[in-house]
């Protein structure tokens, strides 16, 4: 290639590299570095020697990661990871099943606009002050749900659940659902209003009744909706942070702690900065591979 | 007859749920709003109801956690947080669809993955870096880092947002002789206005509602933001839920403002970066 052909190519390139520089240079300098750096800091020790996997291995036997000598039927703190995973478990079915059902109710329901953004509302709302509601719903005095269940003879659950290791976990995945639900349902209102009106009357004239229909046409559309749910509640179950600290800081004795704050207190309070970077880089792992599953099944399917 | 009974049962299972999801706020509204020895026997007891401000100014002024400065510091960080990564991030994604480049699409797949990662993969050399740069506590640091981190869904959702632009429009203003970055400015833009509003109130509300950002680059008591103090303002063994609920109806003031204002925005943005 001739000098001047070489030119003229930088010369083409130059219009996006003009407009893109600014973004590139803060993404590169404040997101792709650091995290880079956290990588390197979670293979090495104090002194900046590479310790291989050594971390890993100290982080994933800590039982603050890791800790089933009391896993069901005993109480929490399970660590960690397993918080996380428990999560995951029972808010994802709960926020897509409920999204769906109430998307579909709404969609026949008077009002509809009005209800959609009051349920929209707790994804509106900062997580800091979810937290917060969370712990006021479920506190002994102050809580209605706490009342509630005084009221039809669950004594036991009366209490504050935020205090009690059997319940705090609980209470803050009940309080999750109710923040995050008008994420899904959103989504699937948006979705059921892709599917052409033509698909339901042509079922209907071959005699497939309301359920038949939802199984056979409204579930394989909403197909595609269904998988950015998925991925960005398990992304965003993943990255809990805001809500676990104002209800209960991790606590009662660890019973609610979740990689992301683990990392926090390693990092900032211990000032463990290996140790936090160790956790950090498996949590990214983590939301990597949810990532890199959420951008396949979106290419496959275009 | 059947129907009727239908749309009845319907509507009214659609509305119990409404009345349930609703019902924390109300509480929340109700104590911030009602003094203490009303709400003994829980803020649901109505057989006396006075509105007092009370709470509001206590948590306004509050001694240590005062959550009107709060406020007053969230809108000096959050509004060129906003600003900034919009117009930054137009830019790259106008470049993404439109210019040529050899590595144009892997470099737009991995910032679309770093949509992924959590904040706290950064959060120590990030803080070690601003440190140096003098930029902790400083709104600047705090600002340019929302910016960055806004950047990969901003580009995605405008990227996507450009394709559906005619580009007939641009290649005419280009045989009128303008520039690149003229027809950016002065047609890409102004047509992309509905997509730029739900880009701004999303990231409005995101950049207003964070909480790890600020709590490790702010830490002058001055200087917290107002998502910060709300931790600070629970106390560790007794609740002050007056004031708590208050403060936290102050801070979430700010998005429930914007998404009633942006609504149709909002939601065609919410819809616009996670589904095409």
């Amino acid at each position: 290639m001739s000098a001047w052909r070489w030119w003229r190519q930088i010369g083409r390139w130059g219009s996006f590299l003009g407009f893109t520089a600014p973004a590139l240079l803060l993404i590169l300098f404040l997101i792709i570095l650091p995290a880079l750096q956290t990588i390197v800091l979670s293979f090495t020790d104090r002194q900046g020697n590479f310790v291989g996997l050594q971390n890993f291995a100290q982080v994933l036997s800590d039982p603050d990661t890791f800790n089933l000598t009391s896993f069901p039927p005993g109480p929490p703190p399970w660590g960690s990871i397993v918080h996380n995973a428990v999560w995951i478990m029972l808010h994802l079915p709960l926020t897509v099943g409920l999204g769906l059902i109430l998307a579909v109710l709404l969609d026949r329901a008077r009002g509809a606009t009005f209800l959609k953004s009051i349920i929209f509302l707790g994804m509106v709302t900062p997580m800091i002050v979810g937290g917060v509601i969370i712990r006021f719903l479920f506190d002994e005095n102050a809580g209605i749900v706490t009342a509630v269940l005084r009221a039809v003879g669950l004594t036991e659950l009366g209490r504050s659940w935020t205090a009690y290791p059997e319940t705090a976990l609980p209470a803050l995945i009940l309080g999750s659902v109710w923040l995050w639900v008008g994420f899904s349902m959103i989504l699937y209102s948006a979705g059921l209003a892709t599917i052409p009106r033509d698909y339901y009357e042509a079922a209907a004239v071959d005699g497939a009744g309301p359920f038949q229909q939802f199984w056979y046409i409204t579930i394989p559309s909403l197909r595609p909706v269904t998988m950015v749910i998925v991925a960005m509640t398990i992304l965003w179950e993943l990255k809990l942070f805001d809500i676990v600290y104002t209800a209960t800081l991790g606590g009662p004795g660890g019973a609610t702690m979740v990689l992301a704050l683990q990392m926090y207190f390693y990092a900032f309070r211990a000032l463990e900065f290996q140790r936090a970077a160790t956790v950090a880089t498996l949590l990214t792992l983590f939301t990597l591979i949810v990532g890199l599953w959420f951008v396949r099944t979106m290419r496959s399917s275009e | 007859m059947r129907r009727w009974g239908q749309e009845l049962l319907v509507n009214a299972l659609a509305w119990a749920v409404g009345l349930i999801w609703i019902i924390p706020f109300i509480g929340i509204l109700m104590s911030a709003l009602r003094p203490q020895s009303e709400l003994i026997h829980g803020w649901w007891q109505f057989s006396s109801f006075t509105v007092s401000l009370d709470n509001f100014l206590k948590a306004w002024n509050h001694p240590t956690a005062p959550i009107g400065q709060g406020i007053r510091n969230s809108l000096i960080v959050v509004i060129p947080a906003t600003i900034l990564p919009l117009f930054i991030g137009a830019m790259a994604a106008y470049a993404m669809l439109r210019f040529p480049f050899p590595l144009r699409d892997p470099l737009f797949l991995v910032i679309v993955l770093l949509m992924a990662i959590p904040q706290q993969m950064v959060a120590v050399p990030l803080f070690r870096f601003l440190r140096d740069l003098g930029l902790i506590n400083s709104y600047l640091g705090l600002i340019l880092t929302h910016t960055a981190w806004a950047l990969p869904w901003v580009i995605l959702f405008l990227r996507n947002y450009f394709s559906t632009l005619p580009p007939e429009i641009e290649e005419a203003a280009s045989l009128d002789g303008a520039n690149r970055f003229q027809i950016f400015t002065r047609i890409v833009l102004p047509l992309s206005l509905p997509g730029l509003a739900s880009a701004a109130a999303l990231q409005l509300t995101w950049a207003w509602n964070d909480f790890f950002m600020a709590l490790i680059l702010i830490y002058d008591p001055d200087k917290l933001v107002a998502t910060q103090r709300i931790p600070l303002l629970r106390g560790q063994y007794h609740i002050d839920w007056g004031v708590l609920t208050a403060a936290s109806i102050l801070t979430m003031s700010v998005p429930i403002l914007v998404f009633a204002l942006l609504q149709r925005y909002y939601i065609r943005g919410l819809i616009g970066w996670t589904l095409k």
